[in-house]
């Protein structure tokens, strides 16, 4: 029986080992600033963690082998601890996984205590049941008010988010169901719900925040690389969240300025 | 040493006294354990058809139908809170901890017997009430267990978020007032009824466990039940705590200034409390039997009684980790990460102390040892992925992701799930007067033990790879459908799992009718439940009251007679 449980446990650590080994399965291909910060971070804690991981199972399906009860057993050690033993464990479990929070706060500080970089894009994205609309304030560099009572889903648009056209800076507002980002720059993100919480994940640029009705979050994250990346709810929010799905599309500076050009164009 | 409040030493004869309404707290012990199964039953089918839909999404499926998206929040919802409530609270405290605790502190009965009729009778209520959500216009609530508001605030917010929703807050606030009462009895009882001997540093693990976790229960329910009030006033009255203008299908809902978030930081500040009122039981549970199994006294008996102390404190001041990316201020997240990391110590020495007990032992491979084991691998392995999730910086891709929900699963549902196995292997004789099926608890731990592993480790994978929880289907995002083979491992690894349950069902009636005799002390055990008879009289020692002489674990003393010496042997010499 101590065999038999002793090979079980080491064959489910071998295996479950491998796959996080092998990379099988691993973090998106990212393709923001932060990716290189974030994915050292958790390759390390998670080379700490496997090899603690591997020992502690390895060491437990051990000792159920080695320790089972036989005819033969020289008596057991009879003991109620040891105290130096015990100290010297927490201590080493503090250092190591408190070291490993303030290795990462770090970074989070620099992405969460700071505001976005002068000169940084600005996006407003919009969360409702279940689509995503981003808004660009044109050349004005101002986002026209919107309005609870002028919003109306169905409608799509400029209309699902409320914008009110009686506010002057409205005429050079754009809204769209794509966000496009240009390369390299950094986003001043506004952040809002209409209705229900919803959670803007985009895995590629190691994004993910909440959108809270009744809050206006701001973040900001920079673009690396050209490509088309998708958006998923990370949220719960009824019974489309499945399918709250939506697309960020990252063009140089000059694919940029022409789209928004033409989306100006296109509204006048 | 007081008495309980109500004496009533001579058993009661009839049925409903006896069976129905009993103030016996082995009789309440054993209707929370049945309440427990049932609900898991119920919780395990409900995974069941999400794992079915989320592989075959237009399957028809025999009695059911087709299963709609809504259809499977709405399961999601009640899984989740059946899960939580109905058997991870349920069954190690109402259950073990009624039936054993008094026990196992000398005492007759609980402190309060009619107050413990009355939460286990409460508790029954609540489930009924959560039960009938699935019965009513709109069907059960499709917001998840954690019920963030809006959603769960709003009825227009979806199917379900009308009269299914009202009954889900309902039940939640019956069971926590069947679960305050019960807190309350468990904390007088430990406190006032101990045998005379039973000093708190003597008193068994088990029972520290089950003290601590009524002590958070006592704390963290009552903030959940204010919580609950306030969304049911918002739902129903027009107030506006947890809401602000919204427009959810074009309608302006008449709410104006709530926050949601106020939601959150209530439901946390009862919630990480929750995941130690789950999992405490099942680590004095463990500490018991691995001690006892390995005829060896526990390593560091006081290191563990501490850790306990350490794991109920932090616990309350780690909410904040469910929320790094709610928009809740990024500084406290910094807190509340550090704080979370430190939880991570104490949690790390009971590890090292259960692998020092087994360490230069005899260990006999009955069947609630290998539970014990098993509890031990999965802590182990749910556990290590809390570090990951403590950085907030980590949380940015593995928020609401499957790693969470493999996390989650394996540390507060498996593992407490194999503490329940291990007590419920462990005091069946005593508790039926009968033995349980070796052979059939054997195969049962096998297949359960790596089938659960085979659900619930590749969920780490997946959310690795950014796998979403609570999606129904996988078809609408491109990154998530080339995910689905694994999910369909899990899907056939759950099959397997839910199937072998049954052996475990079969075991226990079976056992409880046909299986072999018991004797009064059949694990050569030293605390004092294994002192009476097999079953307990109803006044648990017939009459006479336990002197407690010795600590809990002594086993292997030197020059003692047998290989274990009981709490109520004459004084031992123990030899440090």
């Amino acid at each position: 029986m101590g065999l038999a449980l002793m090979l079980l446990i080491w064959l489910i650590t071998l295996v479950s080992t491998y796959f996080f080994v092998a990379k099988t399965w691993w973090l998106p291909a990212g393709a923001s600033a932060a990716t290189g910060f974030i994915d050292q971070q958790f390759a390390f804690t998670y080379i700490i963690m496997g090899i603690v991981f591997v020992a502690a199972q390895g060491l437990l399906g051990y000792i159920v082998w080695r320790y089972r009860q036989t005819p033969k057993s020289p008596p057991v050690s009879y003991s109620h601890g040891n105290t130096t033993l015990e100290i010297a464990w927490t201590m080493l479990t503090a250092i190591l996984f408190i070291g490993l929070n303030l290795m990462g706060s770090r970074v989070w500080a620099s992405q969460r205590f700071e505001p976005a970089e002068s000169g940084a894009v600005q996006v407003e994205a919009t969360a409702m049941q279940f689509a995503w609309y981003f808004r660009y304030p044109g050349p004005d560099g101002t986002y026209a008010k919107t309005k609870a009572s002028l919003m109306d889903p169905s409608a799509g648009g400029e209309a699902a988010v409320g914008l009110d056209p009686s506010d002057p800076s409205a005429k050079d507002d754009v809204v769209t169901g794509t966000m496009y980002l240009p390369v390299n720059r950094e986003v001043d993100l506004s952040l809002r719900s209409v209705d229900v919480i919803h959670d803007l994940f985009v895995p590629a640029m190691r994004f993910k925040q909440d959108a809270v009705p009744g809050l206006n979050i701001h973040m900001h994250f920079k673009p690396t690389q050209i490509g088309e990346y998708e958006i998923a709810c990370a949220e719960l929010c009824g019974l489309g969240h499945y399918k709250m799905h939506g697309m960020v599309h990252v063009v140089s500076q000059d694919d940029f300025d022409k789209w928004l050009a033409a989306q100006e164009a296109e509204k006048q | 040493m007081a008495t309980p409040a109500t004496v009533h030493s001579h058993a009661p004869q009839g049925f409903i006294r006896k069976y129905i309404f009993s103030l016996d707290h082995k009789v309440i012990g054993l209707q929370y354990f049945f309440l427990a199964l049932t609900a898991v039953f119920v919780g395990m089918f409900l995974s069941l058809l999400m794992r079915i839909h989320m592989i075959w999404p237009t399957a028809n499926l025999p009695l059911v139908g087709e299963i709609k998206p809504e259809t499977y929040l709405a399961l999601l919802t009640m899984h989740g809170t059946i899960m939580v409530f109905f058997v991870l609270t349920t069954a190690p405290q109402g259950g073990f901890g009624n039936y054993v605790l008094p026990i196992q502190i000398g005492a007759p009965d609980m402190a309060f017997p009619v107050l413990n009729m009355l939460s286990f009778w409460t508790t029954f209520v609540g489930f009924v009430v959560i039960l009938c959500a699935f019965f009513v216009q709109g069907g059960a609530p499709l917001h998840g267990w954690t019920g963030y508001p809006p959603l769960s605030a709003v009825p227009s917010a979806g199917p379900g978020e009308a009269l299914g929703a009202d009954l889900w807050i309902t039940a939640i606030a019956i069971f926590c007032i069947a679960s305050l009462m019960g807190a309350l009895n468990f904390i007088t009882t430990t406190l006032d009824l101990r045998a005379k001997g039973m000093t708190l540093m003597r008193m068994p693990l088990t029972v520290w466990s089950w003290f601590i976790t009524a002590i958070l229960g006592l704390l963290a329910f009552g903030v959940l039940l204010s919580a609950g009030i306030l969304l049911l006033m918002d739902r129903n009255f027009g107030t506006s705590f947890y809401v602000p203008l919204i427009v959810v299908n074009g309608q302006v809902i008449g709410h104006r200034g709530g926050s949601p978030l106020l939601w959150q930081h209530l439901f946390w500040f009862f919630g990480h409390p929750e995941v130690y009122i789950a999992i405490l039981p099942g680590m004095g549970v463990a500490s018991q039997i691995l001690s006892t199994f390995s005829r060896k006294p526990i390593f560091g008996y006081r290191a563990m009684v501490y850790a306990m102390l350490a794991i109920g404190f932090f616990g309350f001041m780690v909410w904040g980790h469910h929320m790094f990316m709610s928009g809740m201020s990024p500084y406290s997240a910094f807190a509340f990460s550090i704080l979370t990391m430190c939880i991570g110590v104490p949690s790390a020495i009971k590890t090292f102390n259960w692998l020092g007990t087994m360490w230069k032992g005899h260990i006999r491979f009955d069947s609630p040892m290998l539970y014990a084991i098993g509890f031990v691998s999965l802590f182990v392995s749910g556990g290590l992925s809390g570090p990951f999730l403590a950085q907030p910086v980590l949380d940015i891709p593995l928020h609401d992701t499957y790693f969470v929900v493999g996390h989650f699963h394996l540390i507060m549902g498996v593992a407490a799930i194999f503490g329940i196995f291990a007590a419920t292997h462990y005091w069946f004789p005593k508790m039926f007067g009968r033995m349980m099926n070796e052979p059939l608890a054997r195969i049962h731990f096998f297949i359960t033990l790596a089938g659960t592993y085979a659900i619930f480790m590749p969920m780490h994978y997946l959310g690795m790879a950014g796998q979403t929880r609570r999606y129904s289907q996988f078809t609408e995002v491109a990154y998530q459908t080339k995910l689905l083979p694994l999910q369909t491992f899990m899907t056939y690894a759950a099959f397997v799992t839910i199937a072998a349950q049954f052996i475990f069902v079969i075991n226990l009636f079976w056992s409880m009718f046909k299986g072999p005799k018991a004797s009064d002390n059949p694990w050569d055990a030293t605390t004092l439940e294994w002192t009476t008879t097999t079953p307990p009289p109803h006044d648990n020692f017939g009459g006479k009251t336990p002197v407690v002489h010795n600590g809990p674990y002594e086993y292997g003393v030197p020059g003692a007679a047998k290989d274990f010496v009981m709490q109520t042997d004459p004084p031992t010499q123990p030899v440090h």
